[in-house]
């Protein structure tokens, strides 16, 4: 990598391709199996560059995703604050892992992050409970290899 | 390696504090900003930037489909426009025709109805909308239209189509305003069964098309097929537009409530325009105000009137007055024929007027709190 300043503009890049991959509109069906890509994007972010990018890339992503979707401001802030200060303190173990052993550890951060979600939702009275929610971090983790690997091509060709 | 993972978060100390400290700092920010928003509402604004900010991305997001349709519309042949041409130019000829008989049928309704200012009131202006983006899962269904606070849009405000009611705008940004479907699992709308009446409330099923009644009663009077209206309660939809259409009526004796799912007459998945509408809460066949002079208003038949006793009963009749859509016309007919009785302590007007008027002399001399009594103890 060249400059901090040049890596945070193609961070800021891929971040904005999975915003509108994420506010894409799909067909109902394949909507619900929709990986919350923004999501996925802040861990790989965490994880490899968890200096540049960390815990404030998390409370900024959230706040656009709170503003296309979310009920109050500040709500997916929060998710992802969490999950990214998790994958921020954790990093090192997470990249040493084989890729499927990283799936499942994804899969456990995306439930955390749909649990804050949800709690959240709960409070401030906007309560869905149908199961379909939950799908999303199945598809998630399914689709973590194929996109980290993306992530890191363009870190790597780019750098 | 992983053996030194405890020591995982000391290398990123230096700027900006460790990330617990800037985990710490975030989650309090956010928990802050979220109880603004929910609970002080101080952040309006700030969601109207927001969403001014992002309305590029929303754009740039839906510009494939929208390329798509301009490219299918600018490929038909000059057939095809013709033929549309001639359709909409006789759909056109018989809705003026309707639209003719409409007029005159609104004053004539009006003035059957009597009700002075209780009619419903009417759609004012209109300002179609170009759908931007929509998102129809069975978590959130909302649309993002192209209009905004800059166009006069504002929040909760009544979304049709041609077909009917579509929903309500929640976030309004500059040029742009979200709208949150009836088909949403969080949007109720109160309606009323149009073949006799009754009034119940609509939640959105969460499938993009469909409606629950969860609120009738197993022995309510409903069947498939009835028309769902607007019944104009709760102030953001006004009266008597259609909502949606009964499909399925389940009654299980055991189950205290029916169970009733409709289907809305909205196209959402079709539309590419919706209408965005202001309503003017004086309808034009309600009669001027001043039409009998000085304000006094026809009391009407005054054996059906209820009988008005004293001061501190005067304020019971109002609360347990039927729930008519314009609550203000009920509350200065009450007070005016109600202030007479203790002002003049002389014959209380009410029981005068009514039946026992025959068989029992004007109680002069007996004070209007107990006056209701007096007649049927006295013969």
């Amino acid at each position: 990598m060249t400059t901090l300043a040049g890596f945070r503009l193609r961070m800021l890049f891929t971040v904005l391709i999975a915003l509108v991959l994420t506010v894409l509109p799909l067909p109902t069906w394949l909507d619900v199996l929709r990986p919350a890509f923004l999501v996925l994007t802040v861990l790989y972010w965490s994880i490899n560059a968890p200096r540049a990018a960390g815990i404030g890339l998390g409370f900024l992503c959230g706040l656009m995703l709170d503003v296309f979707q979310g009920p109050v401001l500040g709500e997916h802030a929060l998710a992802l604050a969490v999950i990214a200060y998790i994958a921020v303190r954790e990093h090192q173990r997470i990249r040493s892992k084989p890729a499927f052993q990283q799936s499942l550890l994804v899969f456990a951060a995306l439930i955390v992050y749909e649990l804050v979600v949800f709690a959240i939702d709960g409070w401030t009275g906007h309560p869905v409970t149908s199961p379909l929610r939950w799908l999303h971090t199945l598809s998630g983790a399914i689709l973590w290899p194929p996109a980290a690997a993306l992530l890191s091509y363009s870190e790597g060709r780019l750098a | 390696m992983t053996a030194f993972g405890t020591a995982a978060g000391r290398p990123l100390q230096g700027r900006g504090g460790s990330p617990g400290f800037r985990f710490t700092l975030y989650a309090l920010v956010a928990v802050v900003v979220m109880y603004l928003d929910q609970r002080a509402h101080y952040l309006e604004r700030v969601r109207y930037l927001l969403q001014g900010a992002v309305y590029p991305v929303q754009v740039a997001v839906n510009s494939p489909p929208t390329a798509w349709r301009w490219l299918k519309e600018s490929f038909q042949t000059r057939e095809q426009l013709r033929a549309e041409n001639a359709r909409l130019r006789e759909r056109q000829r018989d809705l003026e025709l309707l639209a003719m008989r409409y007029d005159a049928l609104a004053r004539e309704n009006g003035e059957l109805r009597g009700l002075r200012d209780a009619l419903p009131s009417v759609a004012d202006r209109w300002l179609p909308a170009e759908i931007v983006n929509v998102q129809l899962n069975s978590l959130r269904q909302r649309l993002l239209v192209n209009r905004g606070a800059t166009n006069g849009v504002f929040k909760g405000q009544a979304v049709l189509d041609d077909r009917g009611l579509i929903g309500q705008t929640t976030h309004v940004g500059p040029w742009s305003a979200e709208v949150i479907l009836i088909t949403d699992p969080e949007h109720a709308v109160p309606v009323r069964i149009e073949r006799t009446g009754l009034r119940t409330i609509a939640v959105g099923g969460g499938d993009g098309s469909s409606l629950a009644l969860p609120y009738l009663p197993s022995n309510a009077d409903v069947r498939s097929g009835d028309l769902l209206v607007t019944s104009g309660l709760g102030g953001v939809f006004p009266e008597g537009y259609p909502v949606a259409r009964v499909t399925e009526v389940h009654r299980d004796a055991v189950q205290p409530l029916a169970q009733v799912r409709a289907l809305a007459l909205s196209h959402i998945d079709s539309d590419a325009e919706v209408m965005l509408v202001w309503f003017r809460p004086g309808h034009p066949a309600a009669p001027a105000p001043s039409l009998n002079g000085a304000g006094d208003l026809p009391r009407g038949n005054s054996a059906m009137q209820p009988l008005e006793v004293s001061a501190h009963r005067a304020a019971a009749p109002e609360a347990t007055a039927p729930a008519v859509p314009a609550v203000p016309s009920a509350p200065p007919r009450r007070a005016r024929s109600a202030s007479p009785a203790p002002a003049a302590a002389a014959p209380a007007p009410a029981p005068a007027d009514t039946v026992h008027a025959t068989e029992s002399p004007p109680p002069a001399a007996t004070p209007p709190a107990d006056a209701p009594a007096q007649p049927q103890g006295e013969p």
